[in-house]
């Protein structure tokens, strides 16, 4: 290296802006220092979220046996897998018929509407949702999950889509013209050759899905019913009241799990063919 | 290989593959017509070739008789029948991609064992017909690979025996060699051959390299703009062209001024010549071809049967020496010469009187 005889030449770099590097170490900090701080006095002994009085896992044993939090981790769990699953699923038959079919009219506008959800605001599908489903619980008088599960579903869809579509974009169609051509019928060509090349992206849009199922807040808030708070929901029914590291130790479970899951969904996303 | 007098195998000139008045047009923002009024049949057990420059519908033809995309207007048959709306996958006919297509989560063996399970073979004669393949493209000791973890021509062999594997009546091969480095290249070519008498399977392949089109083809059409210009054996498609375009993309030539009397040919620049005339050409000014290995070039004064010329240039090639001329009537024209060991006869000089002599039948009358 100290001895190569030609100097490569400089390429444009952002480095050289004056207060660049300021900025982003900057933003780092924003971001992760009140996580990091989070998570630190989610081990504290005391009960303080201000004074360190030492390491313990108290508030972990604490929360596992608190049955109202069991109660909502179990709910949370239960939603965030039905409504990633049946997203999914939507999301699949979606992405296959927005790649693999022949263009037809109103293609372009199906793709929009599909990502809708991504441009309205969470608030204004919240209280829209509140009111047809108070009508709806009203009228018939059933108030089970069904309708926190059909609220996820629907806005679970577009994060389940992306990442599927991403995957049937990049993969090569003439492998599915390949299976044809060697006598397999449209649905064996699916089977033995789309499906299985389609997966990592069905299981990535399953897990994002998931976890945007199991942190959402304001549409849970709004359309849940009496007893069926979420893990979020219970805490920020807990915020209101007493604050304990309780609620830190919970926010750090949900952190390392929601964490764990966007770490393979990445490497599921970027492995390719 | 006389047609009328072979009555006894009538398998080799039965027609395989029928192309009756193919069109295809794309309807885009533009209209497409990548073929225009195609027709062309193609021989049980032959090896046919589409040769031509990128864009003339080569690949569209293939994907027409493959079954990916209906003919516009026409129709295609297969041993006579009409096979125009069948799906691909009930066509006995099977295609090797240009990117060669290899289901990547899938070993060598369960690729080429695919076709066989789609047609529902029983299990042990997949195992049997498997292995047969993978001797026939020397791919056993890798059969349990990945496709992405051979090289490319292991892959180009592998897509080959997946295409073979279940037997098809037509192979299509799309270009199948231009992903090669040269050495690899001239190393399938010979075992496309191979392959292609030991299976007995009619072949229709393309290229655009007419090189490899001369040296592998039973026939050659070449297409230009959605047409099939001529379809021939490779020595009548280099020596007897009908057209310039077709004379032009082979190998390279001379067209010169003539004149066509009764069978043959005199040159503006001077020589009358016995020519092979193709159909539709009259008496009259004509064009013809002179490959300029078929002329030969001597310094000095033009004698008789010999046409007179002032070299322009003279390029040393290593086994040929091209010697560049202007002749009297102004035309250009080129001499390919082998070359002699040194010490032979030099060629002329650039500046020089030469006189170029041209061998009876190199002269070839031009439909345009
Ligand atoms: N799906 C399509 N839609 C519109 N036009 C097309 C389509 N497929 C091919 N064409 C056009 O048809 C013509 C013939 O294309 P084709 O792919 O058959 O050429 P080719 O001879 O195989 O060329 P190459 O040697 O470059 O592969 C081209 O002008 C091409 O742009
Ligand atoms: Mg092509």
């Amino acid at each position: 290296m100290a001895d190569r005889p030609v100097k490569q030449p400089k390429g444009y770099s952002v480095r050289t802006l004056p207060g660049f590097a300021v900025l982003a170490l900057f933003t780092f900090f924003a971001l992760y220092a009140p996580i990091t701080i989070l998570v630190a006095y989610s081990f504290n002994a005391g009960t303080s979220l201000a004074i360190w009085e030492g390491f313990s896992l108290r508030w972990y044993y604490q929360a596992a046996a608190n049955e109202a939090v069991q109660d909502a981790a179990i709910r949370s769990l239960y939603l965030a897998f039905s409504a990633a699953t049946i997203a999914t699923i939507a999301a699949t038959m979606a992405a296959l018929a927005t790649t693999r079919t022949r263009h037809f009219p109103g293609k372009t506008m199906i793709y929009a509407l599909i990502n809708q959800p991504l441009m309205v605001p969470e608030i204004v599908t919240a209280v829209a949702l509140l009111i047809v489903f108070a009508a709806v619980k009203v009228w018939t008088g059933h108030t089970s999950m069904i309708y926190l599960i059909a609220a996820h579903t629907a806005f679970c869809v577009p994060f389940a889509y992306l990442p599927i579509r991403a995957r049937l974009e990049t993969m090569d169609t003439s492998l599915e013209a390949a299976a044809q051509d060697l006598y397999a019928s449209p649905w064996m060509t699916f089977r033995r050759v789309t499906l299985p090349l389609m997966w990592p992206g069905i299981v990535a849009g399953l897990m994002l899905a998931f976890v945007i199922s199991l942190d959402d807040v304001v549409i849970t808030e709004f359309v849940k019913s009496a007893g069926q708070d979420t893990l979020p929901t219970y805490m920020l029914g807990q915020l209101r009241r007493v604050v304990t590291p309780e609620v830190n130790a919970i926010s750090t479970v949900i952190l390392v799990a929601g964490a764990i899951l966007v770490t393979l969904f990445f490497r599921l996303t970027s492995r390719r063919g | 290989m006389d047609a009328t007098t072979n009555t006894q195998d009538s398998t080799t000139d039965a027609i395989a593959v029928e192309v009756d008045h193919v069109s295809k047009i794309f309807r885009g923002e533009q209209e497409v017509r990548a073929l225009d009024d195609v027709s062309v049949g193609i021989r049980k057990n032959e090896f046919f070739t589409l040769l031509g420059p990128s864009g003339c519908g080569k690949t569209t033809l293939l994907r027409l008789i493959a079954g990916f995309e209906p003919p516009t207007m026409g129709a295609i048959r297969l041993g006579g029948r009409d096979i125009s709306r069948l799906p691909p996958n009930q066509r006995p006919v099977n295609t090797v991609f240009q990117n060669y297509a290899l289901f990547p989560h899938m070993s060598v063996a369960q690729n080429i064992a695919f076709g066989l399970e789609m047609l529902g073979k029983p299990k042990a004669e997949v195992q049997k017909t498997v292995d047969e393949m993978l001797r026939l493209v020397r791919m056993e000791e890798l059969k349990n690979r990945r496709t992405g973890e051979i090289s490319g021509g292991q892959q180009q062999r592998v897509a080959l025996a997946r295409a073979l594997a279940p037997h098809p009546e037509v192979l299509l091969l799309d270009e199948p060699l231009s992903a090669l480095d040269l050495k690899l290249r001239k190393d399938m070519q010979i075992e496309l051959k191979r392959l292609q008498s030991e299976t007995g399977i009619t072949f229709i392949f393309v290229t655009h390299d007419q090189e490899e089109a001369l040296t592998m083809s039973d026939r050659i059409a070449v297409m230009s703009a959605g047409k099939i210009l001529q379809v021939g054996p490779p020595r009548d498609i280099y020596e007897r062209p009908a057209e310039r375009f077709v004379a032009n993309f082979i190998g390279e030539s001379n067209f010169l001024d003539a004149t066509l009397a009764g069978g043959k040919a005199t040159l503006a620049a001077g020589g009358t010549f016995d020519v092979h005339v193709p159909e539709g050409v009259r008496d009259g000014k004509v064009s013809v071809l002179v490959r300029p290995e078929h002329a030969t070039v001597h310094a000095g004064e033009a004698g008789e049967r010999e046409i007179a010329g002032t070299v322009e240039n003279v390029v040393y090639s290593g086994e040929a020496t091209v010697v560049h001329l202007r002749l009297a009537t102004g035309e250009a024209m080129k001499a390919r010469l082998s070359n002699a060991p040194q010490g032979g006869e030099a060629a002329p000089e650039t500046g020089s009187a030469a006189a170029v002599t041209i061998a009876p039948g190199a002269v070839t009358v031009l439909r345009d």
